[in-house]
């Protein structure tokens, strides 16, 4: 394949490197330096997709990140992500794309018929057609939107890139690499300023790489080269090029995403995809420049259709006539440099101004090289259906309402000038309260809200001396503030050519007779009659027009299409621009990868794992793991071909008959020291704690100030002045704030310390009737009798040359202990544990058989203390001490907690002793009532009790206390069953506590 | 991202800080008779402030101290800081 619209002479592209792509299946041939864009302009390919709502043909309309049409699918090392836009991908060897939003094919598109229907798709048509009736929505009509929705198609398959975040902080943050950029970044850098320059292209340089100008006796680009080139060894500085700064958030955060390989035709071996820079700032310059923006006429959405400032980048940057016959169309000087650059590399355009008569330099030099300029002439339709074929033209009169006679002149490219508008994004998404500016017709940032300025084309300085001037200054103040260096910078001497006055016109008329499609935002297809549609359906906010409408709502933010709209708005309602206000700018500026957001907190990397010192054991064990909160904890350990049930019910049968070890390591611990620590204590539990004496235990419950359980555990009295304190492994971070809330800020004349020893201690909990037996071989000098060891007593003891704590707690129901040794000895103590227990038949439970074990006692966990019990729905008032106060007590004399049919919690039971219960059923009186079926209560925890050798349940039931031996049915929509059941007791096994004493 | 000046730590990120809610109400003072207007206004009844706020925040990632900000709930702006014990004037 031949490139045959890529010029002989010019362009920064490498034309030593030939690289083949790959586009809609065909294989074509570009340079290193291209974009896709470029590649496929040499090549003489102009339609690149559909568009979104009519199915149009869609080409290329800029040369950068405003470019709303060309949005392609792209394919990479066996991958592929939607929303790439053509303009800014850069070419590799290899690379494959496709155009999205037609289908069979961009050439023959079956969504083109919505074109012919596009009387019936108006503004508001999403909400208008789709509404009735309702039946068809999930039939019809949601597939039809699927279906015709959307910039491409995501990938499902896992994302096997790699994506960073980098923490930065600096003391200037420029945004943009061209000529007020460059020069404040110059200026802060040579003051000692900590600086990072951040440009979104490849190449650094801005609008210096294009522009007809002279800087210090060299061309712009060569005293870009120098800048940069000399910045980049300055240690002070970091200066990143593909690198798009998207997010202005508060105390000057902001967020730049710089693609590290996906100009590569695959990511290099430790390198990552992309890379998110969260960077604090002392000082922000928005460096961003300007876009130029369309004016407005029939058809003007046909491919071959673009901006003049891209058709002159294609051809100074990368080599490429966007076309051999151009027609320019501008309203100001603007559109006569590119002619100017299309006639020195001997094409000729025509030139049609809107204006009547314009002079200046620029337009001086377009007369000299003989280019036809026709003054007050407009383009009124493009012709053309895949590319233009020709334009309609006419003479325009003074007032822009009258079109003289149309001619028709042959054209294969029109390219649009309706002058400049600052990129203000930035700046307004930091809190910047915009204003209009009249000599422009645009808006440019006003006050600023935090440490930020804009500079440049940014602010609407458009003269090249100025902007030097303004930006050197800016650099050098800034960093003086900061740095205390004041090194003078020689301002270098700039040549550019002078230009005339813009004409304030941006939309021409429609000729009579004709309906041409004016469009107003290229990607989401909005005419200037939807707008009008909108207004006279009584749409008048700005907001609502942009919502109503969906102007400037696709991904391009309407970075082409804001100000035209506006203008319309303003013309219809007779207002002028300001009064009617631009709508808010969000970030990001331009779309972000999902991945690059996540970074590296992907799967298992999402949130830490914790795991015990015996984490390994169990790992050689068969333990088959659960997540439990950060932690990882054996579920239950594998013996043969055994299921989770099978397991569980063997492990919780060996601790009623036997013994048995769990790792309780991941349980909260914290240590509350001092001599007001008891003091705490009772205050912070419902129970009293005042008397609780050395080598005792207490189980206590906390409330939240509602009244409602915060969460249980047993505390010990280590020493005089030390307790130990147990949370639920979920609780723990929480109950830690809780304590230091209150003795930070409500009780600071407690004299108590607090702090987490979660870390600190491995935990094995010891359970069964042959619990003793096995204490007393692990400890054989310390008197683990029932008189020397009674339930609740705590004592320490020496476990084969290892301090050791013993509790006898339990949470089983039989007879158990537990026993703490310093983490790093965990594994030492379990492994000792397994191999003296092994003659009392000793086997390792999990976090199910443990569920097992505390379902059948009536021991409330997790799903009961839901956040929404107080201490009497679990059976806890005994509890709550009627003389002290405490944390939550008042609110527990709230009515609705001391009503006669408070819930409660109960035991249930199958009628058929065989249907296990799901969880989360809903208990009902009537299984056939009509719906809302009222809910009595709901199952909170399921079990196949050991003891019983049947199904049993806990629920939290209304009234539960006189509910005891009804029949109610259990109901589960979700597994789709009905159980009868019976209401029992929630202490299904051992209602006395007499095995914990034995 | 708030940037906040911790009095304990110096300026550190949101994102090592919890939220705590309004720094000015107060608990009711153990074993004291109370309404039940007070315990509700205490348990439950804040104003949704639009301005300025003082608020309670946690160095959960940092020094752990409970400290007060004084913030502007509509622009995020952060007057002062305080330690907990310390009088906000
Ligand atoms: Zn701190």
């Amino acid at each position: 394949m031949t490139q045959a619209f890529r010029i002989e002479n010019g362009g920064l592209i490498n034309k030593d490197k030939k690289l083949s792509f790959k586009f809609n299946g065909k294989t074509y041939f570009g340079y290193e330096g291209d974009t896709l864009a470029s590649a496929l302009l040499a090549n003489g390919v102009h339609l690149v997709g559909r568009s979104f709502k009519y199915h149009r043909p869609r080409g290329f309309f800029g040369a950068g990140v405003d470019e709303p049409y060309a949005v392609v699918q792209l394919y990479r090392n066996g991958e592929t992500e939607p929303n790439i836009k053509a303009t800014e991908q850069e070419l590799f060897e290899g690379l494959e794309a496709k155009s999205v939003n037609c289908w069979p094919s961009v050439n023959f598109d079956i969504g083109a018929i919505n074109n012919f229907l596009k009387i019936f798709l108006p503004a508001g048509f999403y909400y208008k057609t789709f509404m009735w009736p309702k039946s068809f929505w999930y039939r019809i009509y949601e597939p039809f939107i699927r279906k015709a929705a959307g910039l491409g198609v995501a990938s499902t398959k896992h994302d096997n890139e790699r994506y960073e975040h980098k923490y930065e902080y600096c003391d200037l943050l420029i945004a943009g690499s061209g000529p007020s950029g460059l020069a404040s970044a110059y200026a802060a850098a040579k003051n000692g300023a900590k600086v990072i320059l951040a440009e979104d292209k490849p190449r650094f340089g801005g609008s210096l790489l294009t522009s007809d100008v002279n800087i210090g006796n060299q061309s712009g680009k060569d005293w870009a080269e120098g800048i940069i080139a000399e910045l980049k060894t300055m240690p002070n500085v970091v200066v990143k090029n593909r690198s798009q700064i998207f997010g202005y958030y508060d105390h000057n955060m902001l967020v730049m995403s710089e693609k590290v390989s996906d100009h590569l035709p695959s990511t290099k071996k430790y390198h990552p995809n992309k890379r998110l820079w969260y960077i604090r700032a002392k000082e922000v310059l928005i460096s961003s420049g300007s876009i130029e923006r369309p004016i407005v006429f029939g058809n003007n959405d046909t491919p071959g259709v673009m901006l003049s400032s891209a058709a002159k980048e294609y051809l100074k940057v990368y080599g490429v006539l966007v076309g051999r016959k151009p027609l320019v169309f501008t309203n100001n000087d603007s559109g006569y440099e590119t002619a100017i650059e299309f006639k020195k590399h001997g094409v000729d355009p025509v030139v049609l101004d809107s204006r009547k008569n314009a002079e200046s330099e620029i337009i001086d030099e377009a007369k000299n090289l003989g280019i036809n300029i026709k003054n007050s002439h407009v383009v009124v339709a493009a012709q053309g259906y895949k590319k233009v074929k020709s334009a309609d033209i006419a003479s325009i009169s003074e007032d822009k309402k009258q079109l003289g006679k149309i001619e028709n002149i042959q054209c294969d490219c029109i390219c649009v000038s309706g002058f400049w508008t600052p990129t203000i994004h930035l700046a307004s998404q930091s809190g910047n309260k915009t204003k209009y500016k009249e000599e422009i017709d645009a808006f440019v940032p006003g006050q600023s809200k935090q440490n930020e300025i804009t500079l440049g084309a940014a602010n609407g300085v458009f003269s090249l001396n100025e902007t030097l001037k303004t930006s050197f200054k800016a650099g050098s103040e800034l960093s003086k503030k900061i740095t205390e260096n004041d090194n003078e910078i020689a301002i270098p001497n700039v040549v550019e050519k002078k230009s005339s006055q813009h004409d304030k016109f941006w939309c021409v008329p429609l000729p009579e007779g004709k309906n041409y499609k004016r469009f107003l935002d290229f990607q989401n297809d909005v005419a200037v009659s939807d707008v009008e549609i909108a207004l006279r359906e009584g749409y008048r906010s700005i907001e609502h027009v942009k919502r109503y409408t969906t102007l400037g709502m696709a991904t391009d933010q309407g970075k082409t299409s804001n100000l035209n709209g506006l203008q319309l708005v303003s013309e219809i309602e007779n207002k002028v621009v300001p009064s009617v206000g631009h709508t808010t700018f969000r970030p990001p500026y331009t779309p972000v990868s999902i991945g690059a957001i996540v970074g590296r907190e992907v799967g298992k990397h999402s949130k830490p794992t914790r795991k015990s010192p015996m984490h390994e054991w169990h790992k050689k064990n068969k333990a088959v793991f659960v997540d439990a909160g950060v932690w990882l904890r054996p579920r239950y350990y594998k013996k043969g071909n055994e299921n989770l049930f099978e397991a569980s019910k063997r492990e919780a049968k060996n601790v009623r008959t036997n013994v048995g070890v769990c790792d309780v390591t991941t349980l909260g611990k914290i240590d509350v020291k001092g001599p007001d620590a008891a003091e705490l204590l009772n205050r912070v539990y419902t129970n009293a704690w005042l008397k609780l004496p050395v080598g005792k235990a207490r189980y206590g419950v906390m409330l939240r100030e509602d009244g409602i359980v915060m969460d249980d555990g047993t505390t010990t009295r280590i020493s005089e002045n030390h307790y130990h304190m147990t949370t639920t492994t979920a609780q723990a971070a929480n109950v830690l704030s809780h304590l230091e809330y209150y003795l930070q800020l409500v009780w600071p004349e407690l004299n108590v310390n607090v702090v987490s020893t979660t870390e600190q201690w491995a935990g094995a909990a010891i359970a069964g009737p042959k619990s003793r037996d096995l204490l007393q071989k692990l400890f054989p000098n310390s008197d683990v009798s029932n008189e020397g060891l009674p339930f609740m007593g705590y004592t320490e003891g020496d476990l084969f040359g290892v301090k050791a704590r013993i509790f006898r707690i339990s949470f089983s129901g039989e007879l158990a202990y537990e026993v703490n040794v310093e983490s790093d000895y965990g594994n030492f103590m379990w492994e000792k544990i397994i191999e003296i227990g092994e003659e009392f038949n000793i086997q390792p439970y999990g976090t199910e058989a443990l569920s097992t074990l505390r379902i059948e006692m009536g021991h409330v966990a997790g799903s009961e203390l839901d956040g929404r019990t107080i201490p009497y729905d679990n059976a806890l008032e005994g509890l709550v001490s009627k003389k002290k106060d405490f944390i939550g007590k008042r609110s527990l004399q709230r009515s609705a907690f001391t009503a006669e049919n408070r819930q409660r919690i109960v035991g249930v039971v199958p009628l058929d002793k065989q249907t296990s219960i799901p969880e989360g059923s809903h208990l009902v009186k009537d299984d056939k009532a009509k719906l809302p079926n009222p809910k009595l209560g709901h199952v909170s925890a399921s079990c196949w009790s050991v003891e019983h050798d049947n199904p049993f349940s806990l629920a939290i039931l209304k009234d539960g206390k006189n509910m005891i031996g009804q029949k109610l049915f259990a109901m589960s929509p979700l597994k789709n069953k009905v159980i009868p059941v019976e209401i029992v007791s929630s202490h299904y096994v051992d209602p006395k506590g007499e095995r914990v004493r034995s | 991202m708030l940037y906040i000046n911790c009095p304990h730590c110096g300026m550190r990120s949101q994102n090592e800080f919890s939220y705590g809610g309004d720094a000015s109400v107060k608990r009711p003072e153990l074993n004291k008779e109370v309404s039940d207007q007070e315990w509700d206004n205490f348990v439950y009844n804040r104003k949704s402030l639009r301005g300025k706020h003082l608020e309670l925040w946690q160095h959960i990632s940092g020094c752990r101290q409970w400290i007060k900000i004084e913030r502007d709930t509509a622009t995020h702006e952060i007057f002062r800081t305080f330690k907990a014990d310390e009088e906000v004037a």
